[in-house]
């Protein structure tokens, strides 16, 4: 029956038990949702783990703070998928931790950009934006061209990485390193690179070891080339 | 403590029946008019629950009586202004250049899509109005590295240049510092006589012309004029893709630089790619 507020107030134990109770509602709303994530998650091929270069650059993206000017998301809006392409559906961004999605556009959406311009492109417009586009407003990154990348916790990287879902394999932490010194040098041999990490770029001119600019050049090319949206196995979109 | 609810004798109001050490506290509820509101929307609400996506189930969600979908509208709303276009666009990708040309209408249309398929994606790297950049070919100055006529930009922009495609254009330079090749002496003569071939007179080019004859002068030509069925370019013209300093042309000989172009039927459709290639023709090098 009902149960008189002033009971309530008196009462300290019953006040925690009902309290307790309209928390755990309030909890259970917002939890519960989240265990069916699964669900709006597209079933589409093509989406893999970033390979080791494309990951540290994806560190350094997020060092540099390179979200505060650009989204990653092309919404499903007419205009957005004129400019920028196929919509950004949840599956790109699987294995994102934490994901870029975003409305910053201060620069351009950058969740196409992979292959849109060449390596040699983004080498000269990051070092000086202005260079290639003359009315840009983008800082110059010069610097990471001159910044040796550091590769010391690369294996830890992947593995905590791992620990929250990113399906790396053992063999592709055994060869980490390997495969990141692959990338970044477009003479070596990337067959085993490709075959763990398909489409994956080389960048850089191997003439010394990996740049942080290698890195985030990696991981800009391969910025929403995963899914093939022409392949009919991933056209059903609607989840 | 409760008290009785009683009328405030100085405003007027009513009390809530409460009482703190003789203070007691009005009654004044919200205006009618902000209740109702809030009382409409939740009802509104209500119905929106029930006609769009809503719930999230185990399995999946509640769609909503009327079906909506985001991605289906977006699918819509392309299709609709394709259609639009396609009266357009359907003819420009059927004719001939020669045909679209015959109709002014058709001709302006493809040159506005062209222009803004260029702003888009083509400027970043060919500059604006296909001035060029250091490095990225220029497109207004008629100094063609594959052909200027309407087809050879037509298929350089449909497959690109050392994309990966297996249509791609393909060439390749060979780095002369290399093992067995030249020695850096003869590299410096012969850039002597690719600087004479632009007309300008230093170092020794007599030597480095015999260099040129044997190492150069099959891909770029005799006298420097390129060869664009293999994307050598022309060394004697006043337009110089890696730059006009004698520098430049050393470092092209030690260690060639090699751009590329993304082949872009991938992100425009056959019609887009043609509109682009009238747009570039008419930037003032068309051929």
């Amino acid at each position: 029956m009902f149960i008189r507020h002033e009971t309530i107030e008196k009462n300290a134990f019953l006040m925690l038990l009902l309290t307790l109770v309209v928390i755990s509602i309030g909890g259970l709303v917002e939890v519960v949702p989240l265990f069916t994530i699964e669900t709006t998650v597209e079933h589409v091929t093509g989406v893999r783990p970033y390979s080791p270069l494309e990951s540290r650059g994806r560190d350094i993206y997020i060092r540099e703070g390179c979200y505060n000017c650009h989204s990653q998301m092309i919404r499903a809006l007419r205009d957005e998928v004129e400019r920028y392409g196929h919509y950004s559906i949840a599956a790109e961004s699987m294995y994102d931790h934490p994901f870029q999605w975003g409305s910053k556009r201060i620069g351009p959406d950058l969740a196409r950009v992979g292959g849109k311009y060449s390596s040699d492109w983004h080498y000269a417009h990051m070092a000086n934006a202005q260079s290639m586009v003359p009315e840009s407003l983008m800082p110059h990154y010069a610097f990471l061209a001159e910044t040796v990348l550091d590769t010391d916790d690369l294996v830890k990287r992947l593995k905590a990485q791992r620990m929250v879902g990113v399906p790396y394999s053992d063999e592709a932490i055994a060869n980490a390193l390997a495969d990141l010194r692959t990338q970044a040098d477009p003479a070596a041999d990337n067959a085993a690179l490709l075959k763990r990490y398909p489409k994956a770029v080389q960048v850089g001119r191997g003439d010394g070891p990996a740049t942080e600019l290698d890195a985030l050049v990696a991981y800009l090319q391969v910025l929403g080339t995963m899914v093939d949206f022409a392949d009919p196995a991933n056209e059903n979109l609607r989840q | 403590m409760p008290t009785k609810i009683e009328k405030d004798s100085v405003t007027g109001h009513m009390t809530t029946g409460h009482e703190w050490d003789g203070l007691k506290e009005l009654n004044q509820p919200l205006p009618k008019w902000w209740v109702y509101i809030m009382y409409t929307t939740v009802a509104v609400s209500l119905v929106w629950i029930v006609l769009y996506p809503s719930i999230p189930g185990l399995t999946g969600y509640y769609h909503g009586m009327l079906g909506y979908s985001q991605r289906t509208k977006v699918d819509q709303d392309v299709a609709a202004v394709v259609k639009q276009r396609s009266a357009y666009m359907d003819r420009i990708k059927d004719l001939s250049y020669a045909d679209i040309r015959k109709d002014p209408q058709l001709t302006a249309i493809a040159q506005t899509a062209g222009r803004i398929a260029f702003a888009n994606n083509c400027q970043p790297c060919h500059g604006a109005g296909g001035g060029g950049n250091l490095g990225y070919p220029t497109l207004a100055a008629g100094s063609w590295l594959w052909g200027g006529t309407l087809d050879d930009i037509q298929q350089s922009v449909t497959f690109g240049i050392r994309s990966g495609h297996p249509d791609a254009r393909q060439s390749q330079m060979p780095k002369f510092s290399g093992e067995g090749m030249l020695k850096s002496a003869e590299i410096e003569q012969v850039a002597d006589w690719v600087m004479a071939l632009r007309g300008a007179k230093i170092g020794d080019p007599a030597s480095g012309q015999k260099i040129y004859a044997e190492n150069c002068a099959a891909c770029h030509g005799d006298k420097g004029e390129g060869k664009r069925d293999i994307g050598a370019p022309r060394l004697s013209g006043q337009v110089h893709l890696n730059g006009d300093s004698r520098d430049a042309v050393v470092a092209q000989i030690v260690n060639p630089r090699m751009g590329s172009m993304p082949n872009w039927n991938t992100r425009l459709d056959a019609a887009t790619i043609k509109s682009v290639a009238l747009y570039v023709h008419g930037l003032g090098g068309g051929e």
